[in-house]
């Protein structure tokens, strides 16, 4: 099935928040997808969803009282399974089954987050104090993975501007440096060493500013999922997945361009920027078009993943071809 | 029985269906929706690799037949590499209908532009003629020492499908180069027998 709509970003005619918290009362009483399609037919969260996709984690902790964001796009999201069982994690393994099978040695509590470098006010902060500080908010965005293909996924947390601003970055922080955590024995895949560890990752401080960047603490409405990346991570919806750094122990903000892991692995291949950029290939493959996972087909690749006009001008004047 | 004739009626059917298995399993799980989140990449990948195997198969059917003296395994080698063509064509189907839609220029961009297209469809386009000429009737028409001639391509093709590999795979080539050091066996297993055959002449 090809379902292609037009990527709008300006989408104000979002799902009533109380309409959408009672979704899995309509599928309860539904009892198929088809009926619950029916019953709230031309809402668009519910549009072409399946049952899958609200069968979440019975077990993980339910967010409460975020807000719907309206950045969010109206495609059709992917399924919890889908968002949760296809991952890229090699802390956990290189195949994309693995993080689900093998995450469950993370523990996402206690957890805390070293914020250090330029700035007024360093220290280690818990991850129960962090998402005291915001208001939470679901952002729907596409996720475009260097690998060609994406997903539509439900987000919820915070902006990544907030965060960094309330650490009082200095005038000398030009960019900001995200660190996973290293633990073999809670990331066993760390064993092994495919890639150096820990993952480092960056952006500089106008992009980390920008009001799309967002830190993730939860997904379809419950806690992020060991194998998403819990208890926190980076999204960065207009940039290749892999910049969306996962399982954060350290926010440093820096003078200098952070050399990221697959930068610094494969220099020739992945970049810092990593913009989504369909003009410009992988120096392997095409990344022109993309499988979107549940379609068959390829569809186009859109500059900036969808998201050019709120983030292009963050790279006016800069060469296009250096922004992979 | 014979050995021969053992192994035309009893073995040969055997490994037919067997080697039908992989293809019959991915149709399987695809009815059972067991194919994983992308189903078009699992497809892609096992029709891939299993093309690879039956092509080492097929090269491994004469050094097995050098170190065992058993000389009926050569009746399986027509089947192994109709296998492998027949698994390469799906692959090739695969990547065709569902990353190209059907379009030739997006293809032939990919095959100038890409290196592990460029070794992949090199491989693959050297297995038609070869699946072509694969019955007694052309071994007859070509003449059996033309034919033979012909049918080295598979080393070209085995070289092609092992650097496609190689180039494909993100960061752990360890797999890839076990098919590289399995290939690199088959092929220089040819060249010392060809060296030692002509050092007796």
């Amino acid at each position: 099935m090809l379902i292609k709509k037009p990527a709008d970003l300006r989408e104000s005619d979002v799902t009533d928040q109380s309409l959408y918290l009672r979704r899995r009362e309509f599928l309860q009483v539904a009892g198929s997808t088809a009926v619950a399609m029916a019953t709230v037919g031309g809402v668009p969260a519910f549009e072409g969803t399946s049952t899958v996709l609200h069968a979440q984690n019975p077990s993980a902790r339910k967010l409460e009282n975020f807000t719907k964001s309206a950045f969010n796009t109206d495609e059709k999201m992917n399924s919890y399974k889908d968002v949760t069982t296809y991952n890229n994690f090699y802390e956990f393994g290189l195949d994309k089954a693995d993080p689900a099978r093998y995450s469950s040695t993370l523990r996402p509590s206690p957890w805390s987050v070293v914020v250090d470098g330029q700035c007024g006010k360093p220290g280690t902060y818990t991850i129960e104090d962090i998402m005291k500080w915001f208001p939470l908010e679901e952002r729907i965005y596409r996720m475009r993975c260097v690998e060609a293909w994406s997903m539509v996924i439900p987000w919820v947390g915070f902006p990544l501007a907030d965060f960094v601003k309330r650490f009082q970055p200095t005038s000398r922080a030009k960019f900001v440096k995200f660190t996973t955590l290293v633990d073999t024995k809670q990331m066993p895949g760390q064993t092994e060493p495919a890639l150096p560890w820990p993952y480092v990752e960056g952006l500089r401080m106008d992009e980390a500013l920008h009001p799309l960047a967002l830190m993730a603490v939860g997904l379809y409405g419950e806690v992020l999922p060991n194998q998403n990346g819990a208890p926190i991570r980076l999204v960065v919806p207009w940039k290749y997945g892999f910049k969306g750094i996962k399982s954060i122990v350290r926010v440093s903000f820096e003078e200098s361009q952070p050399l990221n892991t697959w930068q610094r692995v494969r220099a020739d291949e992945y970049g810092f920027y990593a913009n989504v950029n369909p003009a410009v290939d992988h120096p392997r493959w095409s990344q022109a078009s993309e499988r979107r996972i549940g379609e068959f087909f390829k569809r186009k690749t859109l500059p900036f993943n969808g998201y050019a006009d709120h983030v292009a001008s963050l790279y006016t004047g800069m060469d296009p071809r250096k922004l992979y | 029985m014979s050995s021969t004739v053992w192994v035309r009626r009893a073995l040969k059917p055997a490994v037919f269906l067997a080697g039908l298995g992989p293809a019959i399993w991915l149709v399987v799980r695809g009815f059972q929706g067991e194919l994983g989140v992308n189903p078009v990449e699992t497809v892609t990948n096992d029709t891939g690799i299993w093309t690879l195997r039956f092509i080492v198969l097929t090269l491994a059917v004469t050094p097995t037949r050098w170190l065992t003296g058993w000389n009926p395994v050569a009746l399986f080698r027509r089947m192994l590499g109709l296998f492998a063509f027949f698994y390469g064509t799906l692959h090739f189907l695969t990547y065709f209908i569902l990353d190209h839609s059907l379009e030739l220029a997006g293809v032939w961009d990919d095959v100038v532009k890409r290196p592990y297209i460029t070794a992949g469809f090199t491989g693959f386009m050297l297995m038609v003629p070869l699946a072509l000429t694969s019955t007694h009737g052309w071994i007859r028409r070509l003449g059996g020492h033309r034919w033979n001639r012909l049918h080295q391509l598979v080393y070209v093709s085995a070289i092609g499908a092992v650097l496609h590999y190689l180039w494909k795979v993100k960061l752990d080539t360890t797999n890839p180069f076990i098919y590289i050091a399995i290939v690199a066996v088959l092929l220089g297993a040819r060249l010392w027998h060809h060296i030692a055959r002509a050092s007796q002449k």
